[in-house]
């Protein structure tokens, strides 16, 4: 079986204006939700009490709002979580005066309303732990993409590092988008998904230029342009099962991983589609803005010599 | 060209043989069990308290499918979680006011597994339940507490060479002494500097008056921060196992804060209770000169307290002993009024500095305070009648019994160096821990099978053998996280699954670039070869970049995101092995020794 039997080299360069300005357009998108919706940051980094409690029959939620209302939390956020069942209490940071006491009060305040109500999970972070996780998560984005623009330099050049990291940022950009339009919760567990799409998308860009590279040597008489075409066309199948793959692992952890691995999938399910666009269709038309050329790999003998002997 | 030579395939199957050693604890599962360990270091776990547990559960019908001495516990696993909660309560009646009786898990897998040191995987406590606390130790307050205790030993030092001074007094991290002229100052100055070498001397004299500024040395500030985390490390040790908690941990993160972590706890109200506790005692001197007034300020040099009754007491500012220098206290009865006491030795500092303080004081009233987040209590202020050496100390006064054995377990456990919160707490019910479990293994299985399917259709022979490889990959990423006992937790699983699914890339380049070796009219042995050739590049480029990853999340994140890590990491030298050695050595296998091969099944 085979699903991509293509005879000849997609030109993929001459559509790189579009492709370029479409992605530059969901970029702009992105970049807009951001800044106008911003993200739904999770107690993980906001600091605040998140409290999930399983009730043996349906949960009346208006019921346990006013009871919580009672118990002086007015503003708690009360919402159904996976099931009727399971029920989400989430308290802000600013109200929250009681501190780690507070999950105690709302248990035994609950459990005064209903006696069937089971503790599943507390959450408590304090705003100093919030403010450090932050501080932590932009050091390791940092840090992962210094390192990768440093390896793929070291291994290639420059150029190829420059824009496999510039396409794959616009990648984390997207999926941030993503969170942000629909604000879903931007949890720790999410910024994992975030960093692993990183590491994870930029080793499709490492395979394109590989081939980009072994064109170079071999393809003596095609020009930049060509040779960037065949090694995207030659990949794409590639490119394509191996997404596939992953993204069924992925599929399997959104649809049956439960709540708390279904926002940690999502991210990776944008980030492993956006990963597959931006890594052809981004990357490879920067690396040609940059000016990648033969010389970059093989230097001819007679510029060496001319530099030695003026 | 396609044969491995005879020892990498030994070493393939050595590789496969150990993993599957140190994966099959996984296969068995842990069981409930319960685990008695001694309170005391006087106390040891021995064949006599193994006997002893063993009558007592046969007493009690309870069954256990095992009891063995292990390390300095005794340990019972039993077949359900009810059985193992009789236990418990049976085990506490009989043996709790020696012995720690808490509950925990024990591996089910054979007895020749545990003895190659195979365990299951470490479970974290989003998957195995219980409590995670991150708590902040408050600097400030143990250095506050430093210099009043230097302000006291000043005054007195100054005291004792007659030296003449007007006041010593403290503002915020500086004291100030006065002095009434230059010669007592330059002597004052003199004696600090040679008894109190933490402290930086400065001489300001203003209008008149002469002046010295003292204030804490750099170095002395860190080593003071460094210690006081160190004594509630201790202490908290201490206070958890009163917890009777199995495998607890507390552990230094960065320079002020404490993690500690309960698996299997539930009753988060009473660990918290436990911890939080800052329970300290102090012993000063009961000011007579004043009056206590309620409402009214305290009189300069003292605090105001009430006492058990809610009568208000001075007592003066200056620490004639802290709860530091107990070294142990136990409940009991005064022998003389029968009243609940609580019984206490010092240490020798403590002890010398008791006696001391007893002699110069015969015929004054001393109070016993006990501070309990943040707030002081009398509980008793008796006249000393004589003086008391020794270190041994009874305190009693008003108190019921119960009230004294907390007090008793409360000095015994120790006192905090400084005040510490909660700044983070995790708590996950072991019924959402079990079905995080199922879920994490549900969602790679799943996900495990639909990959399985897909590969063996689409390339056929070379599809199988990439799978036989993924799943050699996944019981070698298992056999490493169980052999590392590196915790595993939910972001963990989803990593397993992550790492599988990325894994399979690398079989997916080597059989593209087969296909189009093949297509470009290669033999089959020569593509095989080229495929395998060429690929490695790659994968080892593709790969480095999510290590890379892998590290920062490491470096960076905390608790499950470490986790994740961990296994991101392990998976991605496991795929390496497995995607490209053992895949290969299967090929091999199969297509290495025919020399005239015309066709590979590789769809």
């Amino acid at each position: 079986m085979e699903f991509f039997r293509i005879k000849h080299d997609i030109p993929f360069m001459s559509y790189g204006k579009i492709t370029t300005s479409i992605s530059l357009v969901t970029f702009l998108f992105a970049v807009f939700f951001l800044a106008t919706k911003g993200l739904n940051f999770g107690v993980d980094f906001t600091g605040g009490t998140v409290i999930e409690v399983h009730y043996a029959h349906s949960a009346d939620l208006p019921k346990v709002r006013a009871q919580l209302a009672e118990t002086g939390l007015p503003d708690a956020v009360v919402q159904n979580f996976g099931s009727s069942y399971d029920v989400l209490i989430q308290v802000p940071f600013k109200q929250n005066v009681a501190g780690a006491k507070l999950s105690e009060q709302v248990m035994e305040s609950l459990r005064k309303q209903d006696a069937s109500v089971e503790k599943r999970r507390v959450e408590f972070v304090g705003s100093q732990v919030g403010k450090d996780l932050i501080d932590n998560g932009e050091l390791a984005l940092l840090l992962v993409s210094l390192g990768i623009v440093g390896y793929l330099w070291l291994r290639f050049e420059w150029k190829f590092g420059l824009s496999a990291i510039i396409a794959n940022l616009h990648d984390v950009v997207i999926i941030l988008g993503f969170f942000a339009f629909f604000q879903w919760e931007f949890s720790l567990s999410v910024l994992a998904a975030v960093l692993a799409v990183l590491g994870y998308s930029v080793n499709e860009s490492v395979v394109v230029f590989d081939r980009i590279r072994e064109n170079f040597r071999t393809m003596r008489k095609a020009g930049v342009a060509e040779i960037i075409d065949n090694a995207i066309t030659r990949t794409m199948s590639r490119t394509i099962i191996t997404h596939g793959c992953t993204q069924m692992m992925v599929g399997a952890m959104l649809f049956l991983g439960g709540e708390t691995l279904h926002y940690f999938a999502m991210a990776l399910t944008i980030g492993i589609l956006f990963s597959i666009y931006s890594s052809v269709l981004v990357a490879s038309p920067l690396l040609m803005m940059f000016g990648v050329s033969r010389e970059d790999f093989i230097r001819p003998e007679k510029t060496e010599t001319e530099e030695v002997s003026p | 060209m396609n044969q491995y030579p005879l020892w990498k395939y030994l070493l393939i199957l050595a590789a496969l043989l150990a993993g599957l050693i140190y994966a099959l604890p996984n296969y068995f599962g842990e069981s409930p069990a319960v685990q008695v360990s001694p309170l005391r270091a006087s106390l040891k776990a021995d064949a006599a308290l193994l006997g002893r547990v063993e009558t007592t559960l046969k007493a009690a019908n309870l069954n256990p499918e095992v009891t063995a001495l292990d390390g300095n516990s005794v340990k019972a696993r039993f077949a359900d979680e009810g059985t193992q909660t009789k236990a418990k309560d049976v085990l506490i009646a009989q043996l709790g006011e020696d012995y720690v009786v808490a509950l925990n898990l024990l591996p089910r897998s054979p007895q020749w597994l545990t003895n190659l040191n195979a365990l299951p995987m470490y479970l974290g406590l989003d998957l195995r339940g219980g409590v995670h606390f991150l708590l902040q130790v408050d600097m400030n307050a143990a250095l506050s507490k430093a210099l009043e205790a230097a302000t006291g030993d000043i005054r007195s030092a100054l005291r004792e060479q007659n030296i003449a001074y007007s006041g010593v007094s403290r503002d915020g991290k500086m004291l100030l002494v006065k002095f009434r002229d230059a010669g007592a100052r330059s002597k004052g100055e003199a004696e600090i500097k040679q008894r109190f070498s933490d402290y930086a001397l400065n001489s300001a004299d203003e209008r008149g008056e002469y002046n010295l500024l003292i204030t804490l040395k750099a170095e002395a500030e860190h080593r003071i921060q460094d210690s006081a985390v160190q004594q509630n490390l201790v202490t908290l040790r201490n206070r958890v196992n009163e917890l009777g908690v199995a495998e607890p941990v507390i552990q230094q993160q960065g320079a002020d804060r404490v993690v500690v972590q309960l698996p299997g706890v539930q009753d988060t109200a009473r660990a918290k209770d436990i911890l939080g506790r800052t329970a300290t005692l102090e012993v000063r001197m009961v000011d007579e000169t004043h009056q206590a007034v309620a409402g009214a300020a305290a009189p300069f040099g003292t605090d105001m307290f009430k006492d058990r009754e809610g009568k208000m007491l001075l007592v003066k500012k200056q620490v004639i002993l802290t709860g530091e220098r107990i070294n142990d206290a136990q409940p009991g009865f005064d022998n003389r009024s029968n009243e609940a006491a609580v019984h206490i030795n010092l240490d020798g500092v403590g002890a010398r500095q008791f006696k001391d303080a007893t002699r110069e004081n015969v015929g004054k009233r001393m109070a016993i305070i006990l501070f309990e987040k943040g707030k002081g209590e009398i509980v008793t202020a008796p006249v000393i009648r004589e003086e008391i050496g020794g270190g041994r100390v009874q305190i009693s006064g008003q108190m019921s019994t119960v009230e004294a054995q907390d007090t008793a377990l409360l000095l015994r456990a120790g006192a905090l160096a400084a005040p510490m919160e909660i700044i983070e707490e995790r708590t996950v019910g072991p019924s959402l821990g079990a079905e995080n479990i199922t879920r994490g293994f549900n969602s790679t299985k799943i996900g495990f099978i639909m990959v399985a399917i897909f590969m063996m259709v689409y390339y056929l022979m070379f599809g199988t053998i990439s799978m036989l490889a993924l799943a050699a990959n996944l019981l070698l990423l298992v056999a490493l996280l169980s052999m590392m006992q590196a915790t595993l937790t939910l972001p963990g699983m989803a990593g397993i699954a992550l790492t599988l699914g990325m894994a399979i890339d690398a079989n997916v380049l080597i059989n593209e670039r087969i296909r189009e070796e093949l297509r470009n009219g290669v033999t089959p042995q020569a593509a095989i070869h080229a495929g395998y050739d060429r690929a490695f590049g790659t994968i080892l480029d593709s790969n480095v970049t999510t290590f890379i990853a892998g590290i920062a999340l490491f470096m960076f994140g905390s608790g499950p995101i470490k986790g994740f890590a961990v296994v991101l990491c392990l998976g991605i030298m496991t795929s390496m092995f497995s995607a490209v050695l053992i895949s290969r050595a299967i090929v091999n296998l199969i297509y290495g020794r025919k020399a005239r091969l015309t066709k590979v099944a590789i769809g």
